[in-house]
């Protein structure tokens, strides 16, 4: 065991934090904006929307997120009419394709957490909302996203520590974050146990901030209960 | 569409071959990490500090890392280290080890740090009263654990283990990185050939759906079967 190299990868890692924390941020708004946008298609009842939104969260659940990546970055690259338009922009930057596979991969998966959020709430709680003359936009704004949220509280966490994990994907459309970098040094090194243990150190630091903040989230919120 | 037919000029067998790779890297993926799982099962529910220590950090280390980076630590590793030990008796070649092997191996380490909660989280819903009262029927040791405990262990643990499997399945792709031809890989190679990547990621996409969708099904069926009278 070599100290001096897993300190030396240590730092070099560390340069790729930024870029990985900003593909995470970035996903996870964007991913639980659109999940909001998802639950409510999945819940209304215009079937053309349900369909569509439960075939979304069944295709993006049942594949692998490296086939999302790739088919953003490669996928969609084969057609010309997409490069002529002004989507190329967009998609011509490895960055902001996987930044867009993360948010389309988490938003599937937030939206089944939100969904059985709201499935949790006992019925009877909308009924008497609607007995009391609540409309159906403050039913959802005073009952039920509230308690849905509290409701999601610790699996969304846990789908928070999936991302960090799975930002690492997008090292393979050549985006030298974290692991990107990890992979690197190994290639020139083939010293994959130090680099490992470089990179795991930061990868379970953020996990741990991740579960100390839940967790205090989680103590603040049920507090009413 | 005669991209994918079988024979030399279309890419149907090939896919095909290469969903049956994925199938096989799984199961002895799986099969591998639930019997890794068992000792670790046994040292997490010990009374010893350090078994529970050891145990634990084996669970929070390979679930808390990035996937990719456990495959390029024992991808890159294994072939370090089986050189080191050629070197020792004189061979100093270079040895790369079989990628199907390294595969199923990372894959499997994954699933047996998934599996070890699951396992865990089944023994433990195992009500006391039962074992105190097989106890008092004069039911234990082997029988115990044979009789009461392993049965109702695997019945409980069924739908963790299905979500498990699933885990492991979509993780096989990347085992790709280390050139074992399988979905991901044939997929990269075709649409490189053919410079049509379109059309082979959605037939990917289709064939990791359809092996996810079947276990599903599979393990559904097992679920209900077992848990018979008991919901």
């Amino acid at each position: 065991m070599n100290f001096s190299l897993i300190f030396e990868s240590f730092l070099k890692i560390l340069n790729g934090l930024a870029l990985s924390l900003e593909i995470i941020v970035l996903s996870l708004i964007l991913g639980f904006l659109a999940s909001i946008l998802i639950v409510l298609m999945r819940l209304s009842k215009n079937i053309l929307f349900s369909r569509f939104s439960r075939g979304f969260i069944f295709s993006i659940r049942g594949t692998p997120l490296l086939v999302q990546i790739y088919f953003i970055y490669y996928g969609l690259a084969q057609f010309s009419f997409i490069r002529d338009s002004f989507l190329w922009i967009i998609l011509k930057e490895p960055f902001w394709c996987g930044v867009i596979a993360l948010t389309i991969n988490t938003s599937a998966y937030t939206a089944e957490i939100i969904r059985s959020g709201l499935n949790a709430i006992s019925k009877g709680q909308i009924e008497s909302a609607t007995a009391f003359g609540m409309t159906k936009f403050q039913t959802f704004k005073r009952i039920l996203i509230p308690q849905a949220l509290r409701q999601s509280i610790p699996a969304y966490s846990n789908e928070i520590i999936l991302m960090i994990k799975s930002s690492s994907l997008v090292s393979i459309i050549t985006i030298m974050e974290m692991t990107g970098i990890a992979r690197k040094i190994i290639s020139t090194t083939f010293a994959p146990i130090e680099v490992f243990i470089a990179a795991g150190i930061i990868y379970l630091f953020l996990n741990y901030l991740i579960t100390i903040i839940f967790r205090q989230v989680e103590k603040r919120y049920s507090v009413s209960y | 569409m005669e991209l994918l037919s079988f024979g030399d000029t279309g890419w149907g067998d090939e896919m095909l071959r290469a969903c049956i790779m994925t199938f096989a890297v799984s199961v002895c993926a799986m099969s591998f990490g639930i019997i890794l799982a068992i000792p670790f099962v046994i040292m997490k529910l010990s009374n010893s500090f350090i078994l529970k220590l050891i145990a634990n950090f084996f669970t929070t280390v390979v679930r808390g890392v990035p996937e990719l980076l456990i495959i390029y630590l024992f991808f890159f590793g294994s072939s370090a280290a089986i050189m080191f030990i050629a070197r020792i008796f004189g061979y100093n070649g270079y040895i790369e080890i079989n990628a199907f092997i390294v595969g199923a191996f990372c894959v499997g380490i994954i699933a047996a740090a998934y599996s070890t909660e699951v396992l865990r989280g089944a023994v433990l819903a195992i009500p006391k009263g039962q074992i105190e009262a097989s106890k008092s029927f004069g039911i234990k040791g082997k029988r115990l654990l044979f009789g009461i405990m392993i049965p109702q262990t695997l019945r409980i643990a069924l739908p963790g283990i299905g979500n498990v499997w699933q885990l492991a399945l979509k993780d096989t792709s990347l085992i790709s990185v280390t050139g074992l031809v399988e979905i991901m890989r044939q997929t990269h190679i075709s649409s490189g050939v053919t410079r049509q990547p379109f059309l082979f990621l959605i037939t990917a996409a289709i064939l990791y759906l359809t092996l996810t969708t079947f276990s599903n099904k599979i393990f559904i069926f097992a679920e209900n079967k077992y848990s018979k009278g008991y919901v």
